[in-house]
């Protein structure tokens, strides 16, 4: 690797990007050119993934997982599924269930026949893909049976049957795949990429991990269950900081705080929930709100508020008068904003991935936490795109109830009736770094 | 958390939020039946760890937990399965290096040890024929012995992981250890390595059954002779994990060094990361090259953290450091910096892609950011004490402990499995972890590893370790390693505190 080194490069001063806080050399203006990449390289070339199966083996329910799951670490993927294309087309751009149209009939459509898949394989060479198959297998009736009750009588093929008649035309449809099913096989297949998950997860089979994200979707894919259970999302109770208008620190519960932190109490045990795992931030407020539920709880570092940097326990106000660009680039793209000193929700994003990781492992979970915290963990659960996301609203002394169905989520919204400030300040009108001060400010919640 | 630039610096604390806000009440609940919820308990701040935690009388309650990795009651015992050099050895080492690491007390027994201790002098293979009574016996007795240590550290000396390392081939050997766990209330997982290509098994054999005390007397060739015929006595009586008749155990069957695994019952969150962490392993030869930024503006004041550039000694090394690197001549080298500047300075001299990982920033001083070791002592006296009685748990205020900063790095050590050549540019405190891992080190001894400025460390896997080099590329610099003082009382006078603090302008 014999590079001479270019004197100029010596000279080259590194300057800091003001919205993501990033070094970068300062060449004029052309951020193109640097060698520097922030982002984390976890692929090279896009990448396919290719579901198979028998219908009802849950590949439209894995492929949406994953789908939510690869966009909300910051991997663009598109999901594109077999069912929806004869209704309408979807782009392709990096995971989809690939279905190549020809006159051939929709049986094919799971890619269940080995030519199936060696088209799909010899298609993703040409393109410079790469693929990864993941393949469902499960011979109990009872699950399939669910699924089918589950999902597909939500389908718009189903709209007017009746119930009884619509399994039967199912298990029928099923068995017409069925003759031409051919698993991937572990002999004649041992050159591809590609997971089988047997009955729901209790056994796997992984053959060629190519690279780190076909790691990180394999450990992603063993970890994720189809148990029934609900997650509770819920912020610390009301902050002393939070009456003043005050973000970030470390203080403790306000009276109604408190008051809040045992209604909780009372709210958790009318739930009656089996086995409830409960956890926390390193912050004094959460750890407050769980000392009052009289139960066992863990505390994550992971889970603590968002880094305010420099701006940490001042009032929007002050970061207006002190940090008026700031405010404003905020502003302009708060998802990517990273204070100074501090945090962006993506660097969160990143910090809650293990988070995330245990709660899809896990079964009932309450997790106490942060108003940008819990932002993040609504926006993978509810599948909220970047520039949603910081602006979800999660306000203080409600509880989130989130019941995985069919192929999304259900959220109750359970508000305990204990008043508490507003802290979600919306995305004012004017974004510019030249806006004034009132224009600034005009979406600050009030408080004292 | 950082806290202010230098010049708004304040000296000793001011709470910007008024004392009596501040301040906890216990005012009755209102209507509230239940009890638990009316006394919640009053929180004190644990001040090396700055965990908060439920306290009664002064003395902190047990309640409180904090996350750690093995949060199953139950330890978990790891059992290899495999013919002879098949790498379940290496396999058990390293899996016992990342799971100390982590923070799991994890040790390996091998059962191959206690039989070289108590047959003092292997002769033969013949020692392991199958109709080789005398043998059978003794092996089975060393296994029992291994079962106990394993029983006793795992219930009396604190172990959360016990990796029991041997052959395990028969299902007998098999049914007898997982009665052996039922009867302690342990976990089990099976981890199996199979493989068949003759050149893999031919170089596990040179690397590291050559050295082995049993073939101390023996020439190359006789030592593979003997292996080879070794592995035949336990062919025959070899059973695999079967996927029908083993259907209900916990196991990971690794088959052709990698290339294809079934995964079977993953029942926890520490075997979930256990399979993770064997499927981004390999053993490909490579070389990992660790070094810190080049000499900071900020390293010749004696101050810690910050963001600052390098100085022209720190540029003199960022250009020998890309000298260094061509020389080297590595095929396809990934060059990793964190997002600090003085970091990413150092990669840009050399001219080549590289990544920055946020997750590799220095340790977060907090408070401390950017001062002295003597203004820490002037402002901050008692932390300073705290720090030097439990470097690797204590935590500064609004910042981070070691044990944080290995939680943190945790995905930068998968990566690196799973890479092959990397050059990773970072910081001090990183570079400590970071080789901590490689060359198992305690927590006690992580944090006091020397790891100088413009020195390049180049590791190399080699048979159950890694080779480590050191290569100083001769530009001058400030000393920043801080030895532990003899005096790490609380009452001590400041003079002691600064014995240890290396010289600055």
């Amino acid at each position: 690797m014999a590079l001479a080194i270019n004197i100029s490069t010596e000279h080259k001063n590194l300057t800091q990007t003001p919205l993501l806080k990033i070094w970068v050399p300062w060449s004029g203006g052309n951020l193109n050119r640097r060698r520097g990449s922030s982002v984390p390289q976890f692929c090279n070339s896009p990448t396919m993934i290719v579901m198979v199966g028998l219908p009802a083996r849950g590949k439209t329910y894995i492929s949406k997982k994953l789908t939510r799951y690869l966009n909300w670490i910051g991997v663009p993927t598109k999901m594109f599924n077999v069912g929806q294309y004869r209704r309408e087309a979807v782009k392709i751009y990096k995971n989809f269930e690939f279905f190549k149209p020809d006159n051939e009939e929709v049986f094919d459509a799971t890619n269940t026949t080995r030519e199936r898949r060696a088209i799909i394989v010899s298609f993703a060479m040409e393109m410079g893909y790469k693929v990864f198959f993941v393949e469902s297998i499960c011979d109990d009736p009872e699950i399939i049976a669910e699924n089918i009750r589950q999902v597909k009588f939500g389908s718009p093929d189903y709209a007017d049957r009746d119930i009884d008649e619509a399994m039967e035309d199912f298990t029928q449809r099923i068995d017409c795949y069925r003759a031409s099913y051919m698993p991937i096989d572990d002999e004649k297949d041992r050159k591809l990429s590609y997971i089988k998950i047997f009955d729901v997860g209790s056994r796997y089979l992984v053959n060629r991990v190519q690279d780190h994200i076909q790691s990180r979707i394999v450990y992603y894919l063993m970890n994720i269950h189809v148990t029934p259970r609900s997650i509770y999302l819920s912020r610390h109770g009301e902050s002393e900081l939070n009456l003043l208008g005050r973000i970030g620190g470390d203080t403790g519960l306000s009276p109604r705080g408190k008051k809040y932190a045992s209604a909780l109490a009372t709210f958790i045990k009318g739930q009656k929930i089996i086995d409830l795992k409960v956890w926390t931030s390193h912050m004094k407020r959460t750890v407050q709100t769980a000392e009052a539920l009289g139960v066992q709880y863990e505390q994550w570092k992971a889970l603590n508020e968002i880094d305010a940097g420099v701006c940490e326990e001042l009032t929007y106000e002050e970061i207006q008068e002190n940090f008026p660009e700031e405010f404003a680039l905020r502003d302009q793209d708060k998802y990517r904003y990273r204070y100074p000193k501090g945090e962006s929700y993506e660097d969160l994003v990143h910090r809650l991935e293990p988070v995330i990781m245990e709660l899809e492992r896990q079964e009932n979970v309450l997790v106490i936490c942060h108003q940008a915290v819990m932002r993040c963990l609504l926006a993978y659960f509810l599948d909220k795109p970047a520039d949603e996301l910081p602006y979800l609203r999660c306000p203080l002394h409600t509880v989130l109830k989130l019941t995985p169905i069919a192929y999304g989520c259900k959220v109750e919204s359970f508000f305990l009736n204990i008043e508490a400030v507003n802290t979600h300040r919306e995305r004012p009108l004017n974004v510019n770094i030249t806006r004034n001060p009132e224009e600034a400010l005009q979406t600050v919640p009030d408080h004292i | 958390m950082k806290h202010r630039s230098t010049s708004e610096q304040h000296h000793g604390k001011k709470p910007r939020v008024p004392a009596a806000a501040a301040a906890t009440s216990t005012s009755p609940q209102d209507g509230m039946e239940d009890k638990a919820a009316t006394n919640p308990r009053e929180l004190t701040q644990n001040p090396l760890k700055k965990i908060w935690m439920p306290y009664k009388n002064g003395l902190p309650e047990k309640h409180i937990c904090q996350r750690k990795v093995c949060m199953t009651n139950c330890p978990t015992l790891i059992v290899t399965v495999g013919l002879p050099a098949r790498g379940k050895t290496y396999i058990s080492k390293k899996l016992t290096r990342y799971l100390n690491w982590i923070g799991v007390p994890t040790r390996e027994f091998n059962v191959g040890q206690y039989r070289r201790e108590f047959v003092k002098i292997y002769k033969s293979f013949e020692f392991f024929r199958p109709d080789n009574e005398e043998g059978l016996k003794i092996r089975r007795k060393c296994a029992s012995a291994a079962l106990n240590d394993v029983r006793e550290y795992l219930t009396e000396d604190g172990g959360q992981v016990a990796v029991f390392d041997a052959t395990n081939t028969t299902r007998e050997r098999r049914e007898t250890i997982l009665e052996f766990a039922e009867q302690n209330g342990f976990k089990v997982f099976f981890v199996e390595s199979v493989c068949e290509d003759p050149d893999v098994i031919q170089e596990n054999i040179v690397q590291v059954k050559l050295d082995s005390p049993d073939y101390t007397n023996c020439n190359t060739e006789e030592a593979v002779e003997d292996f080879m015929k070794r592995i035949k006595c336990y062919e025959n009586s070899y059973e695999t994990l079967d996927e029908i008749l083993d259907r209900d155990l916990s196991y990971i069957k690794i088959m052709d060094v990698g290339q294809r695994y079934l995964v079977n019952r993953v029942l926890d969150h520490i075997q979930s990361r256990i399979v993770y962490y064997l499927m981004n392993i390999h053993i490909t030869p490579r070389s990992i090259y660790l070094c810190r930024h080049g000499e900071s503006e900020l390293n010749v004041k004696g101050r810690i953290g910050g963001d600052s550039g390098l100085t022209i000694r720190g540029k003199e090394f960022a250009k020998k450091l890309s000298h260094f690197i061509q020389e080297q001549n590595i095929s396809d080298l990934k060059v990793w910096t964190s997002q600090m500047k003085r970091t990413i300075q150092t990669a840009e001299a050399l001219n080549v892609p590289y990544e920055q990982w946020k997750v590799l920033n220095e340790i977060d001083a907090g408070v401390c950011e950017e001062l002295m070791y003597e203004e820490i002592q002037r402002n901050y006296p008692l932390e300073f004490a705290l720090r030097d009685q439990d470097k690797y748990r204590y935590r500064y205020p609004k910042g981070e402990s070691y044990e944080d900063l290995v939680q943190r790095l945790e995905p930068v050590i998968m990566e690196l499995e799973r890479q092959e050549n990397v050059l990773v540019i970072c910081h001090q405190a990183v570079l400590r972890c970071l080789l901590a891992y490689f060359l198992d080190k305690t927590a006690e001894e992580l944090p006091y590893l020397k790891c100088p400025l413009h020195t390049v460390l180049k590791l190399t896997p080699v048979a159950y370790g890694c080779k480590v080099e050191s290569i100083s590329l001769n530009v001058d610099a400030v000393n920043t390693h801080r030895e532990r003082p003899a005096n790490v009382d609380v009452s001590r006078m400041s003079e002691e505190a600064l014995l240890t603090v290396p010289s600055h302008q």
